[in-house]
């Protein structure tokens, strides 16, 4: 007999043994016979033509197997963007290619100029040494402003004022109109602050030819299998798909930065079949620094119009956005669709307009990060609508009722429909979980200690469950974003299930076999979760954008549902009873109104031994398969409340309370989903007070490349959160779920400095907010 | 990491000829900074003597009102020892403040002055305390052992033995971290020591350096407030991504006066 209730249910996570005892199984770990050892030579230099490259001695060099240039590899494409973007004049965006190995330029500090592979690493690190490259330095674009200002460098000769697209989304002259009568306008202007992932496992990628039927197997620390092999051999390789199996083992962390198809990831499995031996590269953390695709980094002038009594009336929004000296895989779609739709946040804003546009640079390509654009828009919307409130004078609470969406479905001016929420229950929830009532009080106390405390809000939304294939494919996406699930009953009642959704971190091991063994039934030790294997899986398209329990969840349940009806079936053959009488509760088929009954195991046992069966109408077997393609996007929301107290001596913030109310709709298990929560917002408080890349804006050099440099939250930079749930189920899947992964990440930042800015008595203050910063704004006030 | 030759010697003649014999050697402490260095490839010694086999270099003893530490002993050793709490708790807790766990079980005392990092923590107790550094040669008194970043008055082949520490009659250490690598971006250390009160500053500058006008405005009264106003000239102090010149000579006076509070 099954557990009952497991949805719901706070299950230990099956995974855990497995990662906490060492026993994972993560792609550096993966060891083949004859195994050789890669290392890029990479660019020292953030823009600079490639006189000569000289391999011959490095090629000499003892252990040495092969070194490979651009030149090698000038028959192999060039990485896709699978987002087309369209700018508001009609133009496609413009699309440069994106070499695995530079050919005559480089672009970015770290970009490959060469692979030398090596018996050992240490042989290959050496002789790396030896590469000797010819670099002719030129003038670098780093700055998002100074990149598009006339005269600055060109990164393409493609696109010689750096602009990618200008994009422009929803109705300016409505909005140019509304502005125009409004009674107040407040107007901001920030940047959304560059951040480098930091995954605990840093990329990895091991890549074995075989000779024998003329196949590929690459092991890769990536968030969607599936689609690598999809991009790597349609597009760049020319590879037969069906021969090349890529395998993401266990996978520490990827927060969107392991979406992409990685130059690294091509090289090595080209090159795997020139020196016929498995060929290994693992990130060191300098080069996870310097490569793995950045996040954020827009520059934006934002303005709200408001009537006299703080309704919103209109907000416009021209944003740069900065697309380094690439597109990576999704670059184009994250500062566009991921962002400008998400402009009428929580409200009923009646006309936005948002102009974006895309620039390249000489840095590292920017693409999706936790969040991947709406952290930007709701950082926009909630430090517009704080702030306004405080230029009318208004309570922060209050303008924003004044202005929440209350019917639904609701259509915004930006084409998202949101299906169901309810703002106000989240907002009432978290006033009374962050005790906003008594913030007058600590707020006496905190001076009496000489130390500004202050107060900040924010009401995020997000778009989740991507997506919509059609929808997307409107939009510009050159892929399906369905998902596809796999049920294979055994014999003796067991089950696996093959998800196309990719676990690394988030749990699903054990929330997808909660669904399961919900649904059938059946123990939760009887269901095993496969995933992260094209030569297992289906099919996939993989994690990212809160997706998986929404999208993959809903495919297994599909497929689940198939198991059902057939078993239903084959349980009215044996009980020689009319199927549509046969109900299926509690793990066991039913005829209905009687005590007759048969287990789901027994079920299973007969489908594959079929001798009392009707096979003349019923193949035997018990394996299901569903793809899900969803009807809309799911819309999380929730309401965050941040308190802060401010050393004026030293600038330092610490944040004395945190309280965050989701409404993720209905929750498989709410202890994964306090983890997600907390996760999200250890890693917005990150944005808001430490972490922010820095490149010199002359030459291009990362001046944040070590830990030295680049501040991660630490335990002890952290509250200790107090979190809440609201519940208004998704409408349009049924499992009711919306996705929990990105939440914190997307709604803290703006909290933060809502209550620092608050805090401090100023308009703004640039993230992260450091110590430095905080003192300088406090100077500068006096 | 590039290849080189390691040596463990037993005794301090052992360890001085080794380096004596090898240009290019480098004493190896803790290795908390060379072992990283050399991983990076920044720095490539021919030879490594590691010191951790010489007996004579561990160790804590009471020491007329003070302390003498050997060269070796670890930060968590100091941090525990019942002596160095006895004498100068501000120094165990300093050393209990450095770095991370696995830095304060492997690092050494002797290690940290060597290097001089310009924001390592122990140069501020040294000159502080007005300590005493010894060596295989001589007895260098603090006042004269920091010689600015990376640099000290060690001569080639001198190996650092052990450090006196004289008990002050009252002192703190207060820091203020860089937000990312923890490191002293300000660390101030005060004491009223025997010859008078002694203010000395890691982090901020090129290396650690006294302030006289807080030295002198603490003799005449050892509080906070005589230190408040003491401001010191950003000309000269290290400037980077994360503190201004300016903005350290701000947090020196703001350590200071939260050091001589925490003095008590």
């Amino acid at each position: 007999m099954g557990d009952m209730n497991l949805i719901g249910a706070s299950v230990k996570r099956k995974e855990d043994y497995r990662f906490l005892t060492g026993a994972g199984t993560y792609t550096d770990d993966v060891v083949l016979p004859q195994q050789t050892y890669a290392v890029f030579v990479r660019s020292p230099h953030a823009h600079a033509k490639l006189r000569a490259v000289r391999t011959d001695a490095a090629k000499k060099a003892p252990g040495v197997v092969g070194v490979f240039t651009g030149a090698d590899t000038a028959a192999v494409g060039g990485l896709p963007c699978g987002w087309l973007i369209t700018s508001k004049d009609g133009t496609p965006m413009k699309e440069p290619a994106h070499p695995i190995l530079a050919k005559e330029k480089v672009r970015h500090v770290g970009d490959p100029v060469a692979i030398v592979i090596a018996e050992t690493y240490a042989q290959a690190r050496d002789a790396a040494e030896l590469v000797d490259v010819d670099y002719e330095v030129l003038p670098a674009a780093v700055d998002v402003r100074d990149a598009v200002k006339p005269g600055a460098p060109a990164v393409h000769a493609e696109a010689p004022d750096n602009k990618c697209y200008v994009w422009g989304h929803g109705d300016a002259a409505a909005v140019d109109k509304a502005f125009k009568a409004a009674h107040h306008v407040t107007k901001l202007e920030f940047a959304n602050n560059r951040l480098i992932p930091n995954a605990i496992e840093p990329r990895a990628a091991n890549a074995v030819y075989s000779r024998a039927d003329d196949s590929y197997t690459l092991y890769v620390a990536n968030q969607n299998p599936h689609v690598e092999r999809l991009l790597m051999t349609a597009f760049v390789l020319g590879l037969p798909e069906h021969k090349v199996r890529v395998v993401a083992p266990d996978v520490g962390g990827g927060f969107g930065s392991k979406i992409f198809l990685y130059a690294e990831d091509v090289v090595l499995t080209w090159a795997s079949k020139q020196v016929n031996r498995p060929v290994k590269w693992t990130a060191e953390r300098s080069e996870s620094f310097m490569t793995d695709a950045h996040g954020r980094d827009h520059y934006t002038v934002a303005e709200l119009a408001l009537d006299k009594d703080g309704r919103f009336l209109a907000m416009r929004v021209h944003t740069l956005a900065n697309l380094g000296a690439y597109l990576s895989t999704f670059a184009s779609s994250v500062p566009t669709i991921l962002y400008a739709t998400l402009l009428a946040g929580q409200y009923t804003t009646p006309a936005i307009y948002a102009e974006v546009t895309g620039v390249f640079t000489n840095t590292t390509p920017v693409d999706a990060y936790r969040g991947a654009g709406r952290p930007e828009a709701t950082y926009v919307v909630e430090r517009l609508v704080e702030t306004a409130a405080r230029d009318l004078k208004m309570d922060p609470a209050e303008i924003r009722r004044r202005n929440f969406i209350r019917s639904f479905p609701y259509a915004t001016p930006v084409g998202l429909t949101y299906d169901t929420g309810n703002y106000e229950k989240t907002l009432d929830a978290v006033l009374k979980l962050a005790d906003v009532a008594g913030y007058a009080k600590r707020k006496e106390e905190s001076a009496k200690k000489g130390l500004l405390r202050g107060i900040g809000y924010s009401c995020y939304i997000e778009a989740c469950g991507l997506a919509p294939s059609n929808i997307a494919g409107a939009l510009g996406a050159r892929a399906g974003l369905f998902e596809a699930g796999e049920v294979r009953v055994h014999p003796t009642g067991k089950v696996t299930i093959f998800t196309g959704s990719h676990s690394h971190g988030q749990g699903h091991e054990t929330t997808f076999a909660q669904v399961v063994a919900d649904r059938l039934g059946i123990p939760i030790e009887d269901v095993d979760i496969q995933h992260g294997d094209t030569g297992k899986i289906l099919f996939g398209m993989g994690t990212y954008g809160s997706r998986s329990l929404a999208v993959g969840g809903t495919a297994i349940v599909k497929a689940l549902d198939k198991v059902v009806n057939k078993g239903k079936k084959i349980a009215a053959h044996l009980m020689e009873a009319a199927e549509a009488d046969i109900e299926f509760k509690n793990g066991f088929f039913q005829v209905a109104g009687t005590d007759k009954k048969k287990a789901f195991a027994e079920i299973a046992l007969t489908a594959y031994v079929p001798h009392n069966y009707p096979l003349d109408k019923l193949e035997p077997g018990l394996n299901e398969n569903a793809f899900y393609d969803p009807t809309n996007f799911t819309y999380p929301a929730g309401s965050y409340v941040c308190e802060v107290e401010v050393d004026p001596e030293t600038g330092v913030v610490r944040i004395d309370r945190f309280s965050a109310v989701d409404d993720f709709g209905n929750i498989v298990n709410p202890m994964i989903v306090e983890g997600q929560v907390h996760g999200g917002l250890a890693q917005g408080i990150g944005q808001a007070l430490l972490e922010g890349c820095r490149y010199d804006p002359e030459t291009g050099q990362l001046l944040t490349g070590t830990y030295q440099d680049y501040a991660m939250p630490r335990a002890d930079d952290l509250p200790a959160y107090q979190v809440g749930t609201e519940k208004t189920p998704c409408t349009h899947n049924p499992l009711g779920v919306k996705g929990c992964g990105e939440a914190g990440a997307i709604g803290s930042p703006a909290a933060v400095m809502n209550a620092i800015t608050d805090a401090l008595g100023v308009r703004d203050v640039p993230m992260p907010a450091t110590p430095q910063t905080v003192w300088r704004a406090i100077q500068a006030k006096r | 990491m590039y290849q080189f030759n390691y040596h463990k010697p037993a005794s301090l003649a052992d360890a001085a000829a080794a380096l004596a014999k090898n240009p290019d050697a480098k004493a190896l402490g803790g290795g908390q900074s060379l072992i990283a260095s050399m991983k990076l490839r920044l720095s490539q010694p021919s030879d490594l003597v590691d010191l951790s086999g010489i007996a004579e270099l561990r160790g804590i003893k009471a020491d007329g009102g003070g302390v003498t530490i050997g060269a070796m002993t670890r930060h968590a050793e100091v941090a525990a020892s019942a002596e160095v709490k006895k004498a100068i708790p501000a120094l165990a807790a300093l050393a209990a403040g450095i770095g991370d766990r696995m830095v304060r079980n492997m690092g050494t005392l002797g290690g940290s002055l060597a290097n001089n990092d310009p924001a390592a923590d122990y140069p501020a107790a040294v000159l502080g305390l007005g300590a005493t550094v010894n060596t295989n040669k001589r007895k260098i008194p603090a006042d004269q052992f920091f010689k600015g970043m990376y640099e000290t008055a060690l001569e080639a082949g001198e190996i650092i033995t052990s450090v006196t520490f004289p008990a002050p009659k009252k002192a703190a250490y207060v820091k203020f971290r860089n937000p990312a690598s923890r490191y002293a971006l300000v660390g101030v250390f005060v004491a009223d020591t025997a010859g008078g009160p002694r203010v000395a500053v890691t982090g901020a500058g090129p290396g650690v350096f006294r302030v006289p006008e807080m030295e002198k405005a603490l003799a005449a009264k050892f509080s906070p407030e005589s230190v408040a106003g003491v401001k010191v000239k950003a000309d000269g102090l290290n400037s980077d991504l994360h503190a201004s010149a300016e903005y350290r000579a701000h947090l020196v006076t703001v350590m200071a006066k939260r050091a001589v509070a925490a003095a008590g």
